[in-house]
């Protein structure tokens, strides 16, 4: 039967072979590139990265130089297009020359992102997520680039960001890429990104460690002398989890093997968030320190920071710490005059995808594969990095590390609560006077911190991202900590203007999008997810709608291979059970209703037979 | 990759359902089952390959947490709830969504009978698919002179994926994309299946357990109505083990 089928329509696909081979330039870029990656398997995707970047590509990743890539990686042309269409800031078409994408968290959106985008696209004559007829650019969308205290803010080229966005910075925006001025030479004050600390700790403020201050002491206590340390302290990883560090740390060193590897994951993708942004912009010898402190302490001679593809502009400077660092041995060979103790820092960027926060999903993408969360057990700490025991924290976890061994585990366990010691740094965004970074000891009742923001007429807070706690009034009084409200340090405000529906609609289009496809329940679930909340948002919900949405949610958190889809209804749950009149006045019909308008159907009848009169529309 | 490396939990016995269930040192949930003749619902799983745990259709409660049975560790004395109704009304809706985001056409469709989607979904009494279709565009690729793919019906089991990889040796498909629009890629650079090494003998040819690979010219050589699911259900207690070769 199927030999008669009609010739396969195979896409896009059978024109590859027509494209041209790379360009002597491109030739010479790809050169480049693998000289000075890895060319491996696991340096895909900073090969990809790299190239993608490089001026010979104009922003994409052309079929003929992915074969080649593929040589060089000894790796199948299938799994480099897997790995190249997994991460969402790499092209495989031409995304334009200039590659516009804003920032689409609710809070952009509040601050009006979507209005400014829209007259973007109007002044450029561009439609959202397509690429102008003449290859100039294209505007579209990312999750949260973690600007959201100086938003509205976009990213160019996934190189340089502009912040502060507002009408006249997008007229001068439109007016520079049809001039075909390079972003390099657009002002440099449209990219300046400010960290406004409005509360110091220890942390943000005080007297910082003086690079190696931690480090001499450390090489005093020895390496179980470190742990001991940090156990006494309590510390509590701040990506959210709060997984004691001093137990991680010793179930690195007790597993089997050689060689060790300590991971800094900056991949801060929770939308609202920006508090690493701002430890590794004004405290990056803290968090490098507390690497390295980590390094001693389990025995690791590799480092990563893997660092979020939306913190571009964050790279020279982390470059420059860790090559003065080296210079002050206080990275490399011999750390601190110690023979022995040797310990040297990668950079690794990522390419957008939320679920590599994931410590698992980070994994395999510092290996240069698709950021799929992995089956655990086994856990990092003893199969991590290439099969070695690798530790994962935070960056702030790690700058806690420095203070702590620095000043002492008693300093940091007489703040905050006994089961939550030390402080948590909040990124403060959304309706209130001054958003930014506040640091409080653990403890500290949400109260507190809605008036020192200057939030008035609080509707709302999402505590610790979409993928945290929403509270409303009657939760003010509770407390920021891990036995109370926990959070990985996002915190956004919403005034009584806001509709808690568009909330929620807004973070389940961010998990819909960030879904890594692995497992049924989260592929197919975020995108039923969306489709219930957008016929909601169309007025053609129904109870029915509701009650399937709360179904889905309870499937998700039973069933999804990772946090991503366990979270992924936690902004629904909590909006229908507090504020239930958000949805109901958007109900239809207490029963079923169908999900498509049955008139909107006959648009296109009415279109062919040339009628608009009330016979051709359905009754209302 | 995935297989647990901790040290194996030695022989013991578990419970599933209340009934008692011997297991072998570094078994799992879902294999001690098997073999115990015990059916845990499951798509992407197969016996020659590392357990995947990407379907989630055998999700059970150990010691009252949700787990896939296919990763999941045997131990000693674990009580495991499997066929509870609340467990098969998930199974139903995980199944209800592998229908809905694909394009499945059971009474059209050559698999039929032999395929694992449709006889897992009579095992668990589905009758329809609930949410509404998505109906995604995705072409068939015809162009391999003695098989061909359909991806309307690919589950992204990465069954394929794995037995091309690691027992062919030729790592024709791979994964690509993410979020709902996941989907196989053929490894050419055409993308096309007739410019890729495969040969219908292959083993990523006998494990796709929906109608994605199919081999030309044979399609209804066995009629509808005598095929494998058609003769004995999924779920049949006598199934042995080797019987899941996913072989049409």
């Amino acid at each position: 039967m199927d030999s008669s089928l009609p010739p396969a329509a195979i896409g896009t696909a059978a024109t590859a072979a027509a494209r041209p081979a790379l360009s002597a330039p491109q030739g010479q870029a790809l050169a480049t590139v693998l000289r000075a990656q890895s060319a491996a398997p696991h340096g895909l995707l900073q090969i990809l990265r790299t190239l993608q970047a490089h001026p010979a590509f104009e922003g994409w990743l052309p079929p003929a130089l992915l074969a080649r890539v593929a040589e060089a990686t000894g790796l199948s042309l299938a799994a480099v297009r897997g790995v190249a269409s997994g991460y969402r800031f790499l092209h495989l078409k031409p995304a334009g020359r200039y590659r516009i994408l804003f920032s689409d968290n609710v809070t952009d959106r509040h601050a009006g992102s979507r209005r400014l985008m829209a007259d973007l696209c109007a002044r450029l004559g561009v439609r959202p997520g397509a690429v102008r007829d003449d290859g100039l650019v294209s505007v579209d969308t990312a999750s949260c680039i973690g600007l959201g205290d100086q938003g509205p803010a976009l990213l160019v080229n996934h190189a340089q960001v502009v912040t502060r966005l507002d009408a006249a910075r997008i007229a001068a925006i439109a007016e520079r890429v049809e001039a075909g001025v390079p972003p390099a030479a657009w002002p440099a004050h449209w990219s300046r990104v400010d960290d406004v600390v409005h509360r110091a700790g220890p942390l943000l403020g005080g007297t910082p460690a003086a690079p190696g201050e931690a480090l001499m002491r450390a090489l005093a206590l020895g390496p179980a002398g470190v742990i001991d340390e940090v156990r006494a302290s309590g510390l509590r990883g701040r990506g959210g989890a709060g997984f004691r560090t001093a137990l991680k740390w010793t179930l690195c060193r007790e597993a089997a093997g050689d060689d060790r590897v300590v991971v800094c994951n900056a991949d801060e993708g929770e939308p609202g968030t920006f508090k690493d942004r701002a430890l590794l912009a004004r405290h990056a010898d803290e968090v490098v320190e507390g690497m390295t402190l980590a390094a001693w302490a389990i025995g690791a001679r590799q480092g990563f920071i893997y660092l979020r593809g939306e913190y571009p502009f964050l790279v020279p400077h982390l470059e420059a710490v860790l090559a003065r660092r080296r210079a002050q041995g206080w990275l490399g060979r011999g750390i601190a005059g110690r023979a022995g103790f040797d310990f040297d820092i990668r950079l690794h960027v990522g390419a957008g995808a939320y679920v590599c926060g994931e410590e698992s999903a980070l994994r395999e993408s510092l290996e240069g594969r698709r950021g799929t969360p992995r089956i655990r057990p086994p856990f990092p700490v003893t199969h991590g990095y290439r099969g070695l025991p690798t530790v994962v924290n935070n960056v702030e976890t790690l700058c806690a590390v420095t203070h702590i061994v620095a000043r002492g585990a008693a300093a940091w366990a007489a703040m905050g609560t006994p089961e939550s010691t030390g402080s948590k740094i909040h990124s403060v965004s959304g309706d209130c006077e001054r958003p930014g970074l506040y640091e409080y000891p653990f403890g500290t009742p949400l109260a507190r911190i809605l008036a020192d923001c200057g939030a008035k007429d609080t509707q709302a807070v999402q505590v610790g991202g979409p993928s945290g706690t929403c509270l409303a009034a009657n939760g003010f009084q509770r407390r920021i900590a891990f036995e109370d409200v926990p959070t990985a340090g996002a915190l956004m405000v919403f005034d009584h203007s806001r509709d808690m529906f568009e909330v929620a609609r807004g973070f389940s289009q961010f998990f819909a999008h960030e879904s890594c496809g692995f497992c049924t329940p989260c592929r197919v679930g975020t995108e039923l997810v969306v489709r219930r909340m957008d016929k909601l948002a169309g007025g053609r919900g129904s109870r029915q709608d509701l009650e399937e949405l709360l179904e889905l949610d309870g499937l998700m958190h039973a069933a999804t291979h990772c946090g991503l889809g366990y979270s992924a209804c936690h902004p629904l749950r909590d909006t229908v059970r507090l504020f239930p009149q958000a949805y109901e006045r958007r109900l239809l019909s207490p029963h079923f209703g169908p999900a498509f308008d049955l008139d909107a159907e006959l648009a296109a009848t009415r279109g062919l037979s040339g009628r608009d009169d009330p016979g051709a529309h359905l009754e209302p | 990759m995935g297989t647990p490396a901790t040290p194996s939990p030695p022989p013991g016995h578990l419970r599933i359902d209340g009934r008692d269930v011997p297991f072998e040192a570094g078994e799992t949930i879902l294999q001690a089952a098997r073999r115990a003749g015990v059916y845990v619902p499951h798509l992407c799983w197969h016996p020659d390959f590392p357990p995947h745990g990407s379907c989630r259709l055998c999700l059970v409660e150990v010691d009252g947490h949700a787990r896939a049975a296919c990763t999941q560790q045997a131990a000693d004395g674990q009580q495991v709830v499997n066929r509870s109704p609340a467990l098969d009304a998930q199974r139903r809706v995980l199944l209800q969504m592998l229908f809905v985001e694909g394009n499945h056409f059971c009474p059209s469709c050559e698999k039929s009978g032999d395929c694992d989607l449709q006889a897992t979904a009579y095992a668990l009494d589905l009758d329809g698919p609930h949410f509404e279709e998505f109906y995604p565009d995705r072409p068939v690729d015809a162009s391999h002179p003695e098989l061909w793919l359909d991806f309307n019906r690919c589950i992204l089991c990465e069954r394929c994926v794995h037995a091309s990889r690691d027992v062919d040796g030729k790592a024709v498909f791979a994964i690509g994309g993410h979020g709902i629009g996941t989907h196989l890629l053929v490894n050419s650079a055409s993308g096309r299946l007739v410019d890729t090494p495969i040969s219908p003998e292959d083993r990523a040819v006998q494990v796709c357990p929906v109608g994605v690979i199919l081999k030309k010219r044979v399609g209804f050589a066995v009629p509808i109505g005598e095929r494998r699911y058609d003769l004995e259900p999924i779920d049949a207690p006598a199934r042995a083990p080797a019987d899941e070769t996913g072989a049409p």
